[in-house]
């Protein structure tokens, strides 16, 4: 093999889902995704922003599909437009901030639902019709807040991603006699939307950053570049793991 | 909207702060137990009370109950 062609990080040959794939992480993987050769199937609910992802992407091979994840039957015709696939990627998330007094079980079951049940129902449908091509990865986006650490008024947030971090694992093991892998991203707080919802003010981000090792909140890159690690390869010995990155917050 | 059932409202999200200290003209941000984590408690009272969602900059460019009370009027 010439030393040009070597990669073992590339996603060439591979179909890759991504959900959440309008703003923040989700598109950042879906670009750095198709940059590293995959072909790359996104979905969200808004079209706009999805159709804006789908231009900032490589190749012309791509393809989207708006679906709404918290409604079954939009899964249901997500799965039968995506057909088999090599990876999926679980990005779409919620955040909601409120103090554990007022959170009531409305709040409670939207977090769930978006960030535990969709990603949950949406994986059960693709290994139920057996989509999931032989040695294929399912990523889960969870976060140090699941379990790891957490904050004040985000009780439902770390539920659902230390929710989905255990389950994880559990399917690790049930798809491990396919070569199917399953792994965790947890990252600390990265720069998207999702932060910047207003109820915590821009100072008090500023201020936050700083407790930050690396003094900065992740780029949604720097979680898209672990994802394309766990796609590739390269993990192909790698399945019931939950990768902490960070910027060194949970060293302290 | 009623400033004194407002005043009341605020008042109960403390836990520390004895609720005569509590007027339209309290300058919150300057009370011992004011905290971000407060500032949360008050942004989620005023949703679930008086249906308007304000935001952390709200929270911020108020000085007194009153300022919020008279943004929160404003707003619904």
């Amino acid at each position: 093999m010439s030393k040009e062609s070597y990669n073992p990080f590339s996603l060439k040959g591979k179909r890759v889902l991504v959900t959440g794939a309008s703003s923040g992480i989700g598109r950042a993987i879906a670009i750095e995704c198709s940059r590293m050769g995959a072909q790359v199937l996104i979905t969200a609910r808004n079209d706009v922003r999805l159709a804006e992802t789908l231009s900032m992407m490589d190749s012309a091979d791509n393809a989207m599909y708006i679906a709404d994840l918290t409604d079954d039957s939009h899964i249901d015709a997500l799965a039968k437009f995506a057909g088999n696939i090599d990876g999926l990627v679980n990005c779409a998330g919620i955040v909601k901030h409120v103090p554990f007094r007022f959170n009531y079980r409305e709040y409670l079951d939207s977090v769930m639902e978006v960030n535990f049940f969709a990603p949950t129902t949406l994986t059960q449908h693709f290994i139920k019709r057996k989509q999931l091509n032989k040695n294929a990865s399912i990523v889960f986006i969870s976060s140090i807040m699941g379990g790891f650490v957490s904050n004040v008024g985000i009780s439902s947030y770390s539920a659902s991603k230390g929710a989905i971090a255990a389950m994880s694992k559990s399917l690790a093991l049930e798809l491990a006699p396919r070569g199917i892998r399953v792994n965790c991203i947890s990252p600390g707080m990265v720069d998207t939307a999702l932060m910047a919802d207003g109820i915590v003010s821009d100072v008090q981000l500023e201020k936050d950053r700083l407790n930050y090792p690396l003094k900065r909140y992740g780029k949604p890159e720097d979680i898209a570049w672990t994802a394309v690690y766990l796609l590739s390869d390269a993990t192909a010995w790698m399945t019931g793991s939950n990768i902490v990155i960070d910027g060194g917050y949970t060293c302290i | 909207m009623d400033i004194k059932k407002f005043i009341e409202n605020f008042a109960f999200q403390f836990d520390e702060t004895d609720s005569s200290l509590f007027d339209a003209e309290t300058e919150f941000k300057t009370l011992d137990e004011w905290s971000s984590f407060v500032a949360l408690t008050i942004i989620a009272m005023v949703d679930e009370e008086y249906g308007v969602q304000i935001k952390g900059d709200d929270i911020r460019n108020s000085k007194t109950i009153q300022d919020l009370f008279d943004l929160v009027e404003s707003r619904k």
